[in-house]
């Protein structure tokens, strides 16, 4: 009689075990692309450490990587890494037409730096949609510069080069 | 002398590239107790605004962008700080560093702000020791001098404190 009551209650949790499965799956995928517009979404190993890239700036201009700057341009007039490109902020659409255009003469497999460095990493609008935009574009060589706080702390006050003007 | 002419015009070429290479934005911290450096602008509502205008009043200058959600964060907080702090001579001034105005109207058409708001350029952002992340908020003492530099997100309750203790300070 035990061990009949005992297999209802057993029965019973089953399908309590697979909703509660299935809820907590959902959940933990939605966290891990809760917000695909913040830099965080970035994986790791398309990320490029400051000291990394002004290594391979040191190298002769032909070698070097395309390097866009995917913020403002009144930031990218203050100061902006040699050689960078202007594009615009990635968080705008037409800023995003800018970069397709910008990269439309570039080799899918030629090395792509995008930089920012606007805000904070996790509050950075504008990385993520422009490496996405590249990503889906074909381009398999992409990485965006880990500006930790901003471009001021993270590059310059680093003692990294500059340019300034357009 | 075709050899001199050609190294002269390469010592030329790479003092250039020198030049061009320096750090660009002065040091940040370099403002600090320093006198604000003044500055005349167009506000959005048509009004002209002047740094030394403000002077003898504590003013909070504020750089920020649409997109800058940290931004976002502080501007409503600077709203009722100006409500609230008016009458003992506060004034806040907030710098947009978006490339084109449309967005920042749309922007302020969603909140009521009690503060000019005006569009900054490069030559503004090198006067305040390069604004080269945000949102870099500035705070300048009754004096005139730089009082507090701000970057990034920060502790909104330690800038009001300093705001007060430099409003205490006639």
């Amino acid at each position: 009689m035990q061990f009949r009551k005992f297999f209802w209650i057993l029965t019973g949790l089953v399908p309590v075990f697979f909703v509660f499965s299935a809820v907590s799956a959902q959940a933990q995928s939605f966290s891990a692309s809760a917000d695909p517009s913040s830099a965080l979404s970035v994986p790791l190993a398309d990320q490029m450490l400051p000291a990394k890239l002004n290594q391979l700036l040191a190298v002769p201009a032909a070698s070097q990587p395309l390097v866009l700057q995917i913020g403002s341009h009144i930031m990218f007039q203050q100061a902006h890494i040699p050689g960078a490109q202007f594009v615009g902020p990635g968080s705008q659409p037409a800023a995003l037409e800018a970069l397709a255009r910008a990269v439309s003469f570039t080799s899918k497999k030629r090395l792509i730096v995008l930089y920012c460095g606007c805000c904070p990493w996790g509050r950075c609008p504008n990385v993520a949609p422009a490496y996405r935009k590249l990503r889906e574009l074909g381009y398999t060589n992409v990485k965006v510069l880990y500006l930790a706080s901003n471009f001021g702390d993270d590059w310059v006050a680093k003692g990294y080069k500059t340019q300034n003007g357009n | 002398m075709a050899t001199n002419v050609l190294s002269r015009k390469l010592s030329l070429l790479a003092a250039c590239a020198l030049l061009a290479t320096m750090p660009a934005a002065p040091q940040a911290a370099s403002i600090l107790h320093r006198p604000a450096p003044n500055f005349t602008r167009t506000a959005l509502d048509g009004s002209t605004v002047t740094l030394e205008a403000a002077r003898g009043k504590v003013v909070l200058l504020n750089f920020w962008a649409t997109w800058c959600a940290p931004c976002k964060v502080e501007l409503p907080r600077f709203s009722v700080w100006q409500q609230q702090y008016a009458a003992q001579g506060f004034q806040v001034i907030a710098v947009s560093m978006d490339d084109d105005s449309a967005p920042v109207r749309t922007f302020l058409r969603r909140g009521s702000f009690t503060f000019p708001v005006l569009m900054g350029d490069a030559e503004l952002g090198d006067l305040y020791g390069g604004i080269l992340g945000f949102p870099v908020t500035v705070l300048i003492a009754r004096d005139g001098t730089v009082a507090a530099r701000f970057e990034g997100e920060t502790n909104l309750a330690a800038m009001e404190k300093q705001i007060q203790s430099l409003l205490a300070a006639r």
